[in-house]
């Protein structure tokens, strides 16, 4: 029973003679005598204050883990304060803004004058790099959320061979890259978008992330901080700091006696063995191969920039007005059958299609660029890893390397030269526990 | 020995000179940041409704489980009209507030009486999840009085917009914190 018929054609007529364009008053509002129009309710920013109030916990914090880690050498508690963060920065604050991301906004206003920074994400940015300049990475330990979740799933660590450490230590650069790169030319916040962990901190978000994300969590339980290790490019920002830094932890204070305990223990292979450095004999190869992969790096860096120029097509894949431009392209010629919502509501706004085209191949001639620079920098990345394993290194202690050390603490517990140093056992059974492992 | 103090001074020298070149670089580099910046602090995330196509992916595309994108109702452009096309589905069979004759699929539109021939429609905002059904209907045959807005209140302000991502005409842009909203009918956000 249509009591009101089809009124969906009527309204139509009505519009037609209305005129068509959007927002055009088709029914004057009437004129009330005795109503008051409501008005619209419109709810404050919430949390536009408490970021300043992260701002301070940030600090707070970053100096109390410094302390913990270089003062009290405390496991527990930088335990204790990680876990603190993770549930204030991670769960109530849901992980926005973290520093990992900052890299974007930063880049972004670097290159996009028009773009506004605040000050609180400035400040989310700047502070564990000045503290890490200081004391290490002591934001790793027990500051960052996505550190903090890792650390806590590490139960089970394996060592990971030492050339395939190296190998997928890369991939942060190459994720900074490419975090950077897309950054400054406004395309992606890639480094947001397939964060992986930050859909824990919601408690949601889209299913494809949440899975990798429980992977990256499982795999973390035997390989300690997968994403940290190999991924997050903020770390190695930070791991360049650590290594100028002017104070870090060291795994005793007093007189390392070798026994390698530490070493098992570190989740993070981070902890560098004594080594003798290059027997005189060996000395003229490696100068060669120095020589050799210094010569190659201009090569590597050419090498990559040519390669990475052919990335602006795949890169401009992410970009909305690129892709736009393609389908009504595509639409426009016939290669493609219908319309998506993206190219309708651009034919609705009426504007000529040759703009969109222009502004994409504006965009894509960016990406070049950036693709460019990206391949240079990924060129830059390896050659110069090749010259650093390659060089004479002289160490007589066991030592934390100090750009991979994340500053947790576990090899201050198991150091029998700490436990003396506590008082949580006597000399003696140190020489027995010495004995044992040294056999 | 005196070649150890050597070796040792040198890499304090060096070390130290890492160090300040690392401390100007960043204390610069922030110096360059906060002159950039804009009068208004911060950015947030929001709607630009004359852009919105009112496409549905707002309601499905927020991180949050119930999107942050609500629908607001700018009365002084509302007709108040009996037959509203954003209230009643196209072949509703009468024009009451029977649910099967809502649009909403949530029924978060207030219909009420206020005088011949004017009806007042109001959201409720708690029940709204943002699917711009109604803002569609609105728009396309009535005087486009419904829009959307990310509730900043809701909102989590993330780093970068899941729904911008996935909107097709780029309508979420960032806004600067002193002017959260874009409301149709006046500037400004909150008085
Ligand atoms: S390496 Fe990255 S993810 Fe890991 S703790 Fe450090 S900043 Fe956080
Ligand atoms: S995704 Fe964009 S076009 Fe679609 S409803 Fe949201 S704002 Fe409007
Ligand atoms: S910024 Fe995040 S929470 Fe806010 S509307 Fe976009 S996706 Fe939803």
């Amino acid at each position: 029973m249509k009591a009101c018929g089809r009124w969906l054609f009527v309204a139509w007529v009505v519009a037609m003679l209305a005129g068509t364009a959007y927002g055009v008053e088709r029914f004057p509002p009437p004129e009330f005598t005795n109503h008051q129009l409501p008005a619209t309710q419109f709810a404050p920013p919430r949390a536009a204050a408490m970021q300043y109030v992260d701002v301070a916990l940030l600090a707070g914090a970053l100096g109390l883990a410094s302390y913990l880690a270089l003062v009290r050498r405390s496991r527990r508690g930088l335990f204790f304060l990680a876990v603190a963060s993770l549930a204030w920065f991670g769960f109530v604050r849901h992980g926005c803004v973290c520093p990992i991301g900052a890299i974007q906004n930063v880049t972004l206003a670097l290159f996009d004058p028009t773009y506004a920074i605040g000050l609180p994400v400035i400040a989310f940015f700047v502070l564990p790099l000045l503290f890490t300049l200081f004391f290490g990475r002591t934001f790793c330990a027990a500051v960052c959320p996505l550190g903090a979740l890792q650390e806590m799933v590490a139960l089970h660590p394996v060592s990971v061979p030492q050339w395939l450490a190296h190998a997928l230590g890369l991939l942060r650069y190459v994720y900074l890259g490419l975090g950077v790169a897309l950054a400054a030319t406004g395309t992606a916040f890639v480094i947001c978008r397939y964060d992986p962990l930050v859909g824990f901190f919601r408690l949601g978000g889209s299913a494809s992330m949440l899975i990798v994300g429980g992977c990256l969590l499982l795999f973390g339980v035997f390989v300690g901080r997968p994403y940290c290790r190999f991924l997050c490019p903020y770390g190695a920002v930070l791991g360049w700091l650590s290594k100028v830094s002017k104070w870090h932890v060291r795994i005793t204070p007093d007189e390392c006696i070798h026994c390698r305990l530490c070493e098992d223990v570190c989740p993070y292979g981070a902890i560098e063995a004594p080594t003798e450095g290059l027997q005189p004999e060996a000395m003229p190869s490696a100068r060669r191969r120095l020589v050799f992969f210094a010569l190659f790096l201009p090569i590597l860096v050419a090498g990559g920039a040519l390669l990475g120029r052919e990335l602006a097509v795949p890169l401009s894949m992410l970009d909305p007005t690129v892709e736009l431009a393609e389908r009504i392209w595509a639409e426009d010629h016939g290669l493609v059958e219908g319309t998506t919502d993206a190219s309708d509501a651009y034919r609705n706004t009426q504007r000529p299609i040759d703009e969109l085209i222009r502004a994409a191949v504006l965009q894509r001639d960016k990406l070049a660029w950036a693709g460019g620079a990206f391949g240079a920098w990924v060129g830059l990345v390896i050659g110069v890893k090749l010259i650093w394993l390659s060089r004479s290194r002289k160490q007589v202690d066991y030592a934390p390397d100090t750009a991979n050390c994340v500053s947790c603490g576990r090899c201050f517990w198991y150091c029998p030269q700490e436990h003396i140093r506590q008082g949580w056992i006597g000399a003696e059974e140190k020489d027995a526990g010495r004995t044992v492992t040294l056999r | 020995m005196a070649e150890n103090q050597r070796k040792i001074d040198r890499r304090k020298f060096v070390g130290d000179g890492l160090r300040i070149v690392g401390a100007v670089g960043i204390a610069g580099a922030t110096g360059f940041w906060a002159g950039r910046r804009a009068e208004d602090d911060d950015n947030l995330w929001q709607i630009d409704p004359h852009q919105c196509v009112a496409c549905g992916n707002c309601a499905t595309h927020c991180v949050l489980d119930k999107s942050a994108v609500v629908c607001k109702h700018a009365y002084a452009m509302c007709g108040y009209c009996n037959l509203c096309t954003g209230y009643f589905e196209p072949d509703a069979n009468e024009l009451t507030t029977g649910a099967e004759n809502q649009l909403c699929p949530t029924g978060a539109i207030r219909r009420t009486f206020i005088e011949d021939p004017y009806y007042e429609y109001a959201i409720d905002e708690p029940l709204c999840i943002g699917c711009g059904k109604c803002v569609k209907g609105c728009t396309a045959f009535g005087n486009g009085s419904l829009y959307l807005q990310i509730d900043q209140d809701r909102c989590m302000h993330c780093n970068e917009c899941a729904i911008a991502i996935a909107c097709p005409s780029e309508a979420i842009k960032r806004v600067p914190a002193g002017k959260p909203y874009l409301p149709k009918d006046q500037n400004g956000g909150p008085a």
